[in-house]
């Protein structure tokens, strides 16, 4: 089995205990404030680090390019309340434009 | 059957499913195939942490920094299911199938009928939880055949459109500064540490970050 085979079973494995267990164990045993404090900022943080490294990193090194343009004009659209397609979509061909010049 | 509640189901299923062209063309771009970009809709189901997936191990992480940081966000999946399950009280299968849809979607629509009662926070778990799982899956379908039909990733922006898709998806949880102060430093630690630790790594080493600023109460 390669990595690729790997990661999306083993992801879908573990997404679906996830789930289960919340809907198996009783309510008393996981309402500790700060585990529910610090389950809503894990997201926050792994997004966040993924659209930077995502954005200014190509294998391990950082690369400034056309990407950094088009997310930029990603935060733009969404600073501007614009719905998610649209700033996705923008972002793609800010730097789809900036790449083929 | 509750008409409001099945009118906002509806409508939040197809905007929520419509991101799945998102999911499915980055999926590809990473180098997943289209049987494989498809079993992550269908089993994983759970829009950022596939999104974690393929953006990590597409960056050339390996599997398992991959599944950490996947699962890492598939944990408030757990905590929806806790809120859900005294509502829904199902058992057997059918408790299968519900935690299979337990989502922030259909969890948040469901709270969203509080006023209305039980049966239509129910109506709207699972309206909203099928729709989103029939539109996301038909929508990943087509993103990840679109993509495969574009070729070059870069020609067509979608080296911009995966990190862009990352930052709608975490846009509508910086609610304060104490948020985007966090997502700020969240950025830069994974950047710094790019070059230094191998691939994927830097990501799942921010939820430290997150530990430590929720370790205190604030006020």
């Amino acid at each position: 089995m390669n990595s690729l085979w790997l990661g999306v079973l083993g992801t879908s494995l573990i997404a679906f205990m996830l789930k289960f267990l919340g809907h198996s164990i009783p309510e008393k045993y996981l309402t500790n404030p700060r585990m529910l404090r610090i389950n809503t900022l894990i997201p926050i943080a792994l997004l966040s680090a993924l659209v930077g490294v995502q954005t200014i990193t190509e294998k391990g090194r950082w690369v400034i390019d056309q990407r950094l343009a088009g997310v930029a004009v990603a935060l733009i659209a969404l600073s501007l309340k614009a719905p998610y397609f649209v700033v996705v979509i923008s972002a793609a061909v800010t730097s789809a434009v900036l790449y083929r010049l | 059957m509750f008409r409001a509640t099945a009118t906002q189901s509806l409508s939040v299923s197809f905007t929520v499913g419509l991101y799945g062209t998102a999911f499915g063309a980055a999926s590809i771009a990473a180098g997943f195939s289209i049987l494989q970009t498809c079993l992550l809709s269908l089993l994983t189901f759970s829009g950022a942490s596939q999104f974690a997936i393929v953006g990590v191990m597409g960056a050339g992480g390996n599997a398992l920094s991959g599944i950490a940081t996947a699962s890492l966000l598939g944990i408030r999946n757990g905590l929806y299911g806790l809120r859900m399950a005294p509502i829904l009280k199902v058992r057997g299968v059918k408790r299968v199938i519900a935690a299979q849809v337990t989502i922030d979607e259909s969890t948040g629509v469901a709270i969203g009928q509080e006023n209305l009662g039980l049966d239509a926070m129910k109506q709207g778990f699972w309206l909203t939880g099928f729709g989103v799982y029939i539109f996301w899956n038909f929508f990943t379908l087509l993103g990840a055949l679109g993509a495969q039909a574009m070729g070059n990733p870069s020609a067509w922006g979608l080296d911009a459109a995966v990190p862009a898709a990352f930052l709608g998806l975490v846009w509508p949880r910086l609610t304060g500064k104490f948020e985007r102060v966090l997502a700020a430093t969240a950025v830069i630690l994974a950047i710094a540490l790019s070059p230094i630790i191998s691939a994927g790594l830097p990501i799942i080493a921010t939820a430290l970050l997150a530990v430590a600023f929720g370790w205190k109460e604030r006020r």
